[in-house]
């Protein structure tokens, strides 16, 4: 699928969302203004644990102005709990603490006031007492038998535990030549966008509908919130069309919109509950991944992986989402893009004292990659392998698509070492090397890294059913209504909110190209959530796949009702007409043709030259299904997880100075695969972001707690975003394998960069210190961590390697 | 609640046009422009000073707009983002150079990042990468990795063409 | 994060600004550029009742250059400072120092005073006044004192700077000599951020490259920003060497307590104190070398 029939597809096009951004007129959560709003303030507990035994608001409620001091009590018998992701019900959650404050940061009470400043006075009124219980921070801590129990009615810390055995694991253990182990630590850290989450409710009384505005992005929000509100579904209008400034998974505001709505309901007045910097960090519930891997590779003499053992444990705070699901996902790409034939996964969830997690970026494949990576760097350490060639070895060859792995998931298409050579080839890597001992001789040290990443995409979470038999989830669709007016002009209607990702560029782009006429004439909207078709959000690399798709589809329908019309109306066959630019024509006779407009006024108005039984006007939607979906689990825990399967390599010349342990990327180069490109700006658009975010995590980010569960780093001073000074120039490299189960060969890739980043920064670094007999196997890897690690370099203590 | 916090008047001309009102004195700057003028163009992300979503043009620097109460402003003048157009439908060299070169994705940090970018073109007209890194470095993205940011400064500042 | 409630008075002179800390002493603060002081009152962890706005008093701005020293106006902004030629060959240190100061919008509106007085023991421009020895005026409605930055950096966020009192005026110290050198170099996670650990040095040498005068300082390492006047002073009448000035950044390391937070044990800070320390002597020795004014 040659780009180069392409009209519009794959092409440079300025995005149509940035017209208003730059010129300030964005429309974001907190520029909603409605008329006589109220204010949020949220009073958080200071412990990690603790029975709250008085809340005294009387003080507060007497200040003129103060409407309402919301508690966890009163909120609990007026609401549902929220969703939790696996079978564990007892795990309840509420936007309000009830009795007992389970992480310092939990919310306990919501101040609500005509401004936000006198909401913050108020909070400052309000006395609670709280009884201090025994607190668990630490998640090997949480598994122990005598660790305090976060949820006693639950019974255990460990919210999800299973192993899944794929292939005969025993088997080619025994079979191997050797076998290598070792533990990486993914620190918690998460996407941070620059806007904190914000939502406001307004509930109409005199049509009995919930109105919300909300930096959201999040798959069945409004059910959700209808249901927890104990609301019909047809009661909450969630508005679509406000900018999400950034989420990158994280903007789950369940329960900041249950609080809202329940609030707005009950005072009878908008209420607007925008997060500051620091509610969001410590009671957002917007941290990510906390894992530490146990991994086993098991190979021959030629690097050869035959099998893997990898056990995943994950530290998800104090109340599950869909948390623990995050360890379900990476079962699609288990064994990376390599031939592994056999793996053991056992995956454990866990419960402490500490925020909760959500949804990042990937959904727990970026720390997965950086295990898999990880390990084939050990290995080839161990061989005295170069670790390119380690991996061509071990790569999926180009010619076994569709390839099915262990876990039961097929990847649709790839060409890893293409991609791998692609990004091998910005840089040549005999200059690499000339560029890593130049710096080596200024008495730096210096390492080049290589990570071949997988990035499923596509959405179709089966890690649902997977983690939940109870849940049988298997409809993953999404839907894209087109419009042609009567004056011609197009309209088309998306289902669910955009925070970055340029929908109506994308959407425009395939209607654009399936109609033949210029996107930018093509209008896209976002329906609100009483007037969308069903979506599920831009979750899991899924819009251009899924968004496109539909888009694609509606498209096509009205494009064939064009043709039918303008068959009929010009009395031949269907197979004797041909569409062009709008416009349709008899193949044979061109001068005998039917303009747009004429076509579109036979449609709109006139009946009688309609063909029999065709639906007049031009508007037709398409709901589809992902692609391969559909399927529960097996007994074994195989399912296809996404269907379509993007891949990057990421190439890396690091220097480390060994005083300061100051680490500098000077090279930086990204071969990406994710088909065919629907809008090639935006894609490597997010690689770039990609990259920031991976480096982030890979070098500064963590959301770091105290022994007694304090988050230590919950403001911008403490908590590090990677600025420009940070992140290097990075040069991407764009291969193409189209996916066979997408209508243009597109896959999706919202979560590119950021699957393979931190692995290659690891490997660069570790490559940097291996001369000295160094290895860092922990993100972030921060001044203090590297001066550490080659500190206790001959101490023996470097690293938990052990390989036979 | 008690005595303190009493209103001052302020007069602040913002894009060119004065404006004048009472306000609480811990009222920020950024709020100010937002909730009192309904610009929202600026955007709040930290209110601690470090991510630079509130840059605004004050007395013809750009500063941090949370990090100032808005009675400190009275007989300045400010820029924000929605001034920085040439008139109304068109765009500025820079604001265009930003759809050209995909500069943005969600737009958030956005309009602080143009105010920065635009600060340093009008003192330095042809700035190096690293000048426009440095100058960038006080405004957090999430988005973009920064490079396409760069790309667009740099195009702007190498494009004698007028832009629209 | 809304401040709590106070009164603004923006002050129409310095005696206006005196009279007001006089009035309500400890409920009263000073805001220069506020790019410390407004966060920490966001974050409710400054809550004055009054806050004095001392930004538009012209008498306190402006750099006056005589003989052996600067004198700058304390709410001088840090960017003129940072932008003045002039002030890089007189103040070299100085310059040095800004550029590793926050960023363009903190170093548009942040004030020289401003940083002294709040006295982070990072921050940039207290550890270039201990290394200089500069001397900070303090007026009060009782008049004005002069005070040595020795004496006036006490300890975290803490300076000899009374209740009532506004730091007016630096004099910051000039050297005058042929061969006069600095250097300034930190360490921190992020361009911008606040130092784990920082060095400044200032020497002179003669025609021959032997050291005349030296001052060497450390932030970030201990409660306030550490000199060691009498250490350094090994160095006088010596060349600076690798050795010499390994073994004194050793020292002087040593002397110093740093704290723990999440981003540095004790023991890292020292250690970078060690390297920063011997790295700014030899940088300061290339410079003075190749300097001549």
């Amino acid at each position: 699928m040659a780009e180069a029939q392409f009209r519009y597809i794959g092409k440079h096009r300025r995005a149509v969302e940035h017209r208003r951004f730059v010129l300030g007129q964005g429309h974001f959560a907190a520029d909603v203004r409605r008329h006589d709003t109220l204010h949020v303030a949220i009073i958080a507990s200071p412990y990690a644990s603790a029975r709250i035994t008085k809340i005294e608001s009387s003080a507060a409620l007497a200040v003129p102005g103060v409407h309402a001091v919301l508690t966890g009590e009163e909120l609990c018998a007026a609401t549902l709990p929220l969703l939790v992701g696996v079978d564990a019900p007892q795990v309840e959650r509420f936007p309000l603490a009830t009795g007992v404050a389970r992480y310092a940061g939990e919310w306990v009470v919501a101040v609500v006031a005509e401004t936000r400043a006198l909401a913050e006075d108020a909070a400052e009124l309000v006395h609670i007492d709280y009884d201090p219980l025994p607190a668990v921070v630490d998640m090997e801590n949480a598994i122990e038998p005598d660790s305090p129990i976060v949820h006693p009615k639950f019974g255990s810390n460990t919210i999800f535990r299973r192993k899944f055995t794929w292939g005969a694991v025993a088997d080619d253990f025994a079979r191997a030549r050797h076998t290598l182990s070792y533990r990486v630590r993914w620190a918690r850290s998460a996407t941070v966008p620059i806007e904190t989450f914000g939502v406001t409710c307004e509930w109409n009384e005199s049509q009995q509908i919930l109105d919300v505005w909300a930096s959201i992005q999040m798959p069945k929000f409004p059910d959700q919130l209808a249901k927890a509100l104990k609301l019909p579904g047809n009661a909450v209008r969630v508005h679509f069309d406000v900018d999400v400034g950034g989420s990158y998974g994280v903007k789950r505001g369940i329960k900041h919109a249950v609080l809202a709505g329940y609030l707005a309901r009950k005072l009878g007045r908008p209420v607007r509950l925008i997060e500051d910097r620091l509610e969001n960090m410590r009671g957002g519930d917007m941290q990510g991944p906390d894992r530490a891997f146990d991994v086993t590779m098991a190979f021959d003499e030629q690097g050869v992986i035959h099998s893997m053992k990898m056990r995943a444990i994950d530290d998800i705070g104090a109340y599950s989402g869909r948390a623990p699901l995050q360890l379900g996902k990476p079962v699609g790409a288990i064994v990376g893009p390599y031939r592994i034939a056999s793996v053991e996964y056992e995956a454990i969830s866990v419960l402490t004292n500490k925020t909760p997690q959500e949804a990042v970026r990937g959904f727990g494949q970026a720390p997965t990659n950086y295990a898999i990576e990880t390990g084939m760097e050990k290995v080839a350490r161990f061989l005295g392998l170069d670790r390119v060639e380690l991996r061509r070895r071990n790569l999926i060859g180009k010619d076994e698509f569709p390839y099915l792995i262990p876990s039961g998931t097929t990847y649709d298409s790839g060409d890893y070492a293409t991609v791998l050579d692609k990004a091998l080839g910005v840089v040549p890597m005999a200059q690499l090397e000339r560029e890593r001992d130049t710096l080596r001789s200024q008495g730096l040290l210096a390492g080049i890294g290589v990570s071949t990443c997988l990035e499923p995409s596509g959405g179709n979470s089966s890690f649902e059913p997977l983690f939940n038999p109870k849940n049988e989830t298997t409809t993953w669709m999404d839907s894209c209504l087109v419009r042609i007016d009567l004056s011609g002009a197009v309209t088309a209607l998306m289902a669910t909110s955009t925070s970055g990702q340029a929908h109506e560029t994308l959407v425009s782009t395939v209607v654009g190209e399936v109609l033949q006429i210029h996107p930018d004439s093509i209008r896209v909207l976002h329906a609100d959530s009483l007037s969308a078709l069903p979506s599920n959000s831009p979750v899991g690399s899924r819009m251009a796949i899924m968004l496109g798709g539909a888009a694609a589809g509606a498209a096509k329908i009205l494009k064939a009702k064009v043709l039918a019309i303008a068959a009929h109306n010009l009395g031949v066959p269907l197979s004797s007409v041909v569409y062009e630019d709008g416009a349709v024509f008899v193949a044979e006779e061109p001068q005998r043709r039917l303009s747009w407009d004429q076509l579109v006024e036979i449609a709109h108005r006139k009946y009688h030259q309609l063909p029999p039984g065709m639906e007049p006007g031009l508007q037709e939607k398409f709901v589809w299904q992902v692609p391969t979906g559909g399927k529960m689990p097996t007994e074994d825990g195989r399912v296809q997880m996404y269907p379509c399967h993007s891949f990057e390599s990421h190439v890396v010349l690091a220097s480390v100075d060994p005083q300061t342990g100051k680490v500098k990327l000077h090279r930086y180069s990204v071969g990406h695969d994710c088909g065919v490109m629907i809008s090639p700006d935006v894609v490597h658009g997010m690689t770039y972001g990609g990259v920031a975010h991976g480096l982030g995590a890979a070098l500064m980010e963590k959301f770091t707690y105290s022994d007694d569960g304090q988050l230590l780093s919950g403001t911008f001073m403490d908590y590090l975003l990677p600025s420009s000074e940070e992140v290097p120039n990075v040069t991407i490299v764009d291969h193409c394998t189209p996916s066979p189960l997408t209508e243009f060969g597109q896959k999706g890739s919202g979560e590119a960069g950021y699957l393979g980043s931190a692995a290659a920064i690891s490997a660069a670094v570790n490559d940097a210190l291996a001369p000295m007999g160094a290895s860092i196997d922990a993100l972030p890897m921060t001044p203090q961590a590297i001066w550490t690690a080659i500190e206790q370099r001959n101490s023996g203590k470097a690293g938990e390697n052990h390989a036979t | 609640m008690n005595d303190l916090n009493r209103l001052v008047n302020i007069r602040i001309a913002v894009n060119g046009r004065e404006h004048q009102r009472a306000v609480e004195p811990r009222m920020t700057l950024v709020d100010f422009l937002r909730d009192e003028l309904g610009l929202t163009g600026t955007h709040v992300g930290c209110e601690h000073g470090v991510c630079g979503a509130c840059t605004v043009v004050f007395d013809g620097e750009p500063v941090r707009s949370c990090c100032m109460f808005a009675v400190q402003a009275d007989g300045s003048s400010v820029t924000t983002v929605e001034g920085l157009a040439p008139e109304r439908g068109k765009l500025s060299p820079l604001q265009d150079a930003f759809c050209e070169k995909h500069a943005l994705q969600c737009g958030y940090c956005t309009p602080g990042m143009l105010v920065a970018c635009q600060s340093l073109i009008d003192r330095v007209p042809h700035p190096t990468e690293a000048q426009v890194r440095e100058a960038i470095s006080g405004n957090l993205c999430r988005c973009t990795g920064y490079k396409q940011i760069i790309d667009a400064v740099l195009h702007a500042t190498t494009q004698d063409a007028s832009h629209g | 994060m809304k401040a709590a409630p106070f009164d603004y008075i923006r002050a129409e002179s310095e005696a206006h600004a005196l009279e007001v800390l006089q009035q309500h002493g400890a409920d009263a603060k000073l805001v220069a550029g506020g790019q410390s002081l407004v966060p920490m009152m966001a974050m409710r962890l400054a809550r004055p009742s009054v806050l004095v706005d001392i930004n538009r008093l012209t008498a306190l701005k402006g750099v006056e250059s005589a003989a052996d020293a600067v004198r700058m106006g304390a709410c001088t902004r840090q960017r003129d400072v940072e932008h003045d030629q002039g002030l890089r060959s007189r103040l070299p240190l100085v310059a040095q120092a800004l550029a590793w100061v926050g960023h363009i919008q903190t170093r548009n509106r942040g004030t020289v005073g401003g940083s002294l007085v709040h006295a982070d023991p990072s921050a940039e421009l207290p550890l270039a006044a201990s290394v200089l020895a500069a001397r900070l005026h303090l007026r009060s409605q009782n008049g004005v004192r002069v005070v040595d930055a020795a004496e006036f950096f006490q300890g975290p966020m803490f300076t000899a700077t009374a209740e009532t009192e506004c730091l007016v005026a630096i004099d910051w110290p000039v050297w005058k000599g042929a061969h006069t050198g600095s250097a300034f170099d930190e360490t921190s996670i992020r361009h911008g951020d606040f130092a784990m650990a920082s060095a400044a040095c200032q020497l002179q040498l003669d025609e021959a490259g032997v050291c005349q005068r030296v001052a060497l300082g450390f932030g970030g390492v201990d409660g306030t920003p550490m000199v060691f006047p009498e250490l350094v002073s090994q160095l006088v009448g010596h060349r600076i060497t690798a050795q010499a000035a390994r073994e004194i950044a050793h020292s002087a390391s040593s002397r110093c307590e740093p704290g723990d937070d999440i981003h540095a044990t004790a023991s890292f800070r020292r250690h970078l104190a060690a390297v920063l320390g011997e790295r700014v002597l030899l940088k300061a020795a290339e410079n003075a070398r190749g300097a001549s004014h």
